[in-house]
């Protein structure tokens, strides 16, 4: 007690009261906890995997070597990095639009009279709820090249099989495919709530000038959902550049790497060759990528406000 | 009525019943792979081999479920998943209000910088942090123990924010009057503000108990051991373990998503509120 008089003293002018010091004290017990932990495992690794991004270090010598940027050069120079980059892109760009149409359209629907609403909602949703791996281990038996369902499908309708998983082609499609079934249910709840935002007003204006269903969906919907479909565009491309869950269960990168991701190869560097500053070099690039959507998501949520 | 107005009528019904047909289709696609696992869970392998697929079992099954749990520990992985989720969870609400109690009540110095700097930090990817978060564990040697599936996740910024957001929203009447009778500030927050925000710390638990039972990349990294794994580690090495049992692999899945599924069904709307606040969370 003396000694933090003694420091604080100052602060509380010439009377220091119990009281006064208390007082001081409290916020920072209150927050202590929580900057702690975020400290130590968000704050601080934001640093030291920037500076661990400059070094050499296989983890089990106690001592790294700084490389300068050898890691940034290396990454550029190997081909394996920039198709994993393409992989990761081909699977945004294969994911977020089709998700986007998908959730619009279930949305826009639930938001008209249908029959057992809420019970359609859950089960649209269902998917978001369970956890990746399991998902993905489903799907690896849907899509069972010998006696899968999907191939069975394909055979009614004189499609023919696919071997889905084991072709490079195939493997992305099949994880595209996935990943819109896993997701698409959190965005037809950010669509919902956008769509639900809209005043009925619009639309009865246009009743009276005699707009169709299609021109009241194109003229209006559409325009003021805008900030809502920007919004989701951005969060669900920075949820698909971070793909890595399904990934490994469902393809683990192959065939032939095909559906190798960014943040797939940041863990086999680490975690398999214990290459630390490589990997935080990788880590780093996609945090570069995802720093601008970011921004870009900021910006767009300024405008809207 | 006349014709032309019966004609209208039938054609709107018309419509609308092709609505709902493609709709419930959707969702009978959406929900088929859920059906499938299940119905797969309690066949024997010469059902799942039948070409076509049979879609009933010819028999049930339900032994499957007996041999998922001797080919693995997975009554230990369930244990381990349940103590980690529900630490974590209850760790959130303790710091989260904590926290948020002091951003949105208390007056100190530097309140709004660290404030901000709570909210920049859900902006940094996990990808980002996560080999330095693994260094932190093994230097306080932690790898491969509940404390490395636990600490790291009881705090959260959102988490913050979400209560922070709400308590600022409660009328500071009501906290007078218990100051006034003597209450600290740990008791204004717990027996004033705790009850009222029931809502928010809904939300907030079953996202967290969602997020932390889900959890793949993190434990997969962190614990090494057989001991230590959870529900969701111990499927896919069991995936990797017996490729094609697929009677095995669904009747593992099904446990594995049983738990979130039941939590889902019965407090959807917390769900549904998560992802609504965290899509506004910026």
């Amino acid at each position: 007690m003396n000694l933090v008089a003694k420091y604080y003293g100052s602060a509380f002018g010439k009377r220091l009261t119990k009281r006064k010091v208390v007082d001081f004290l409290t916020p920072f017990a209150f927050l202590s906890p929580s900057i702690v932990i975020i400290g130590l495992f968000v704050l601080f690794p934001v640093f030291f995997s920037f500076y661990l991004s400059f070094q050499k270090w296989n983890m089990f010598s106690s001592q790294s070597t700084f490389v300068g940027l050898e890691n940034y050069s290396r990454l550029i120079a190997d081909p394996e990095f920039w198709q994993v980059l393409k992989n990761t892109l081909i699977y945004t760009v294969g994911t977020v639009p089709l998700n986007m149409v998908v959730a619009l359209f279930v949305a826009n629907e639930l938001n008209k009279r249908i029959i057992g609403k809420k019970f359609l909602r859950t089960l649209f949703f269902a998917p978001v709820v369970i956890s990746p791996v399991a998902a993905a281990v489903i799907w690896r038996w849907l899509y069972d090249p010998n006696v899968g369902i999907i191939n069975y499908v394909f055979d009614i309708f004189g499609i023919g099989s696919v071997n889905w998983l084991n072709d490079p082609d195939a493997a992305m499609i099949a994880l595209i495919i996935m990943g819109v079934w896993k997701t698409f249910g959190i965005n037809m709840v950010l669509f919902s709530a956008g769509l639900q935002a809209i005043p009925e007003h619009y639309y009865e204006a246009a009743d009276i000038d005699g707009a169709g269903k299609f021109s009241k969906f194109w003229h209006i919907t559409i325009p003021l959902l805008t900030p809502t479909t920007l919004f989701i565009m951005i969060m669900s491309m920075i949820a698909s550049l971070q793909v890595f869950d399904i990934v490994y269960v469902l393809t683990s990168g192959g065939p032939l790497g095909s559906t190798k991701v960014l943040v797939f190869q940041v863990y086999e560097y680490a975690f398999k060759f214990f290459e630390m500053g490589y990997a935080s070099a990788i880590a780093y690039v996609l945090f570069a990528i995802l720093f601008i959507f970011t921004i870009i998501q900021i910006k767009l949520m300024k405008v809207k406000y | 009525m006349n014709r032309t107005e019966r004609g209208y009528r039938s054609i709107k019904l018309l419509k609308s019943s092709l609505r709902h047909v493609i709709i419930y289709i959707m969702a009978v696609i959406t929900f088929a792979p859920f059906l499938w696992m299940i119905l797969t869970s309690v066949k024997d392998m010469s059902d799942i081999y039948q070409y076509p697929p049979q879609f009933l079992p010819s028999e049930v099954h339900l032994d499957n479920y007996s041999k998922v749990f001797e080919a693995a520990p997975f009554d230990r992985y369930y244990l381990n998943s349940i103590l980690v989720a529900v630490t974590v969870t209850l760790g959130q609400i303790i710091t989260c209000s904590m926290a948020a109690f002091a951003f949105a009540r208390l007056q100190f110095r530097g309140r709004d910088t660290i404030f901000y700097l709570f909210l920049a930090t859900m902006m940094i990817p996990f990808n980002v942090t996560m080999i330095p978060g693994f260094l932190v564990l093994h230097w306080l040697g932690w790898i491969d123990t509940y404390s490395a599936l636990i600490v790291p996740g009881l705090a959260s910024a959102f988490g913050t924010f979400l209560l922070r957001q709400f308590f600022i929203t409660i009328p500071k009447e009501l906290e007078e009057a218990a100051y006034i009778d003597g209450a600290t500030k740990l008791q204004v927050l717990w027996k004033v503000l705790m009850p009222l925000a029931k809502p928010a710390l809904a939300t907030l638990a079953v996202f967290t108990f969602m997020g932390v039972f889900n959890d793949f990349i993190w434990a997969l990294i962190v614990t090494n051991s057989d001991e230590m794994r959870t529900v969701q580690l111990g499927l896919a090495v069991f995936r990797d373990r017996y490729l094609t049992q697929w009677d095995l692999l669904m009747a593992g899945s099904v446990a594995s998503v049983l738990p979130i599924l039941i939590v889902f069904f019965a407090a959807q709307k917390y769900f549904i509120k998560g992802i609504t606040l965290s899509g506004i969370k910026d």
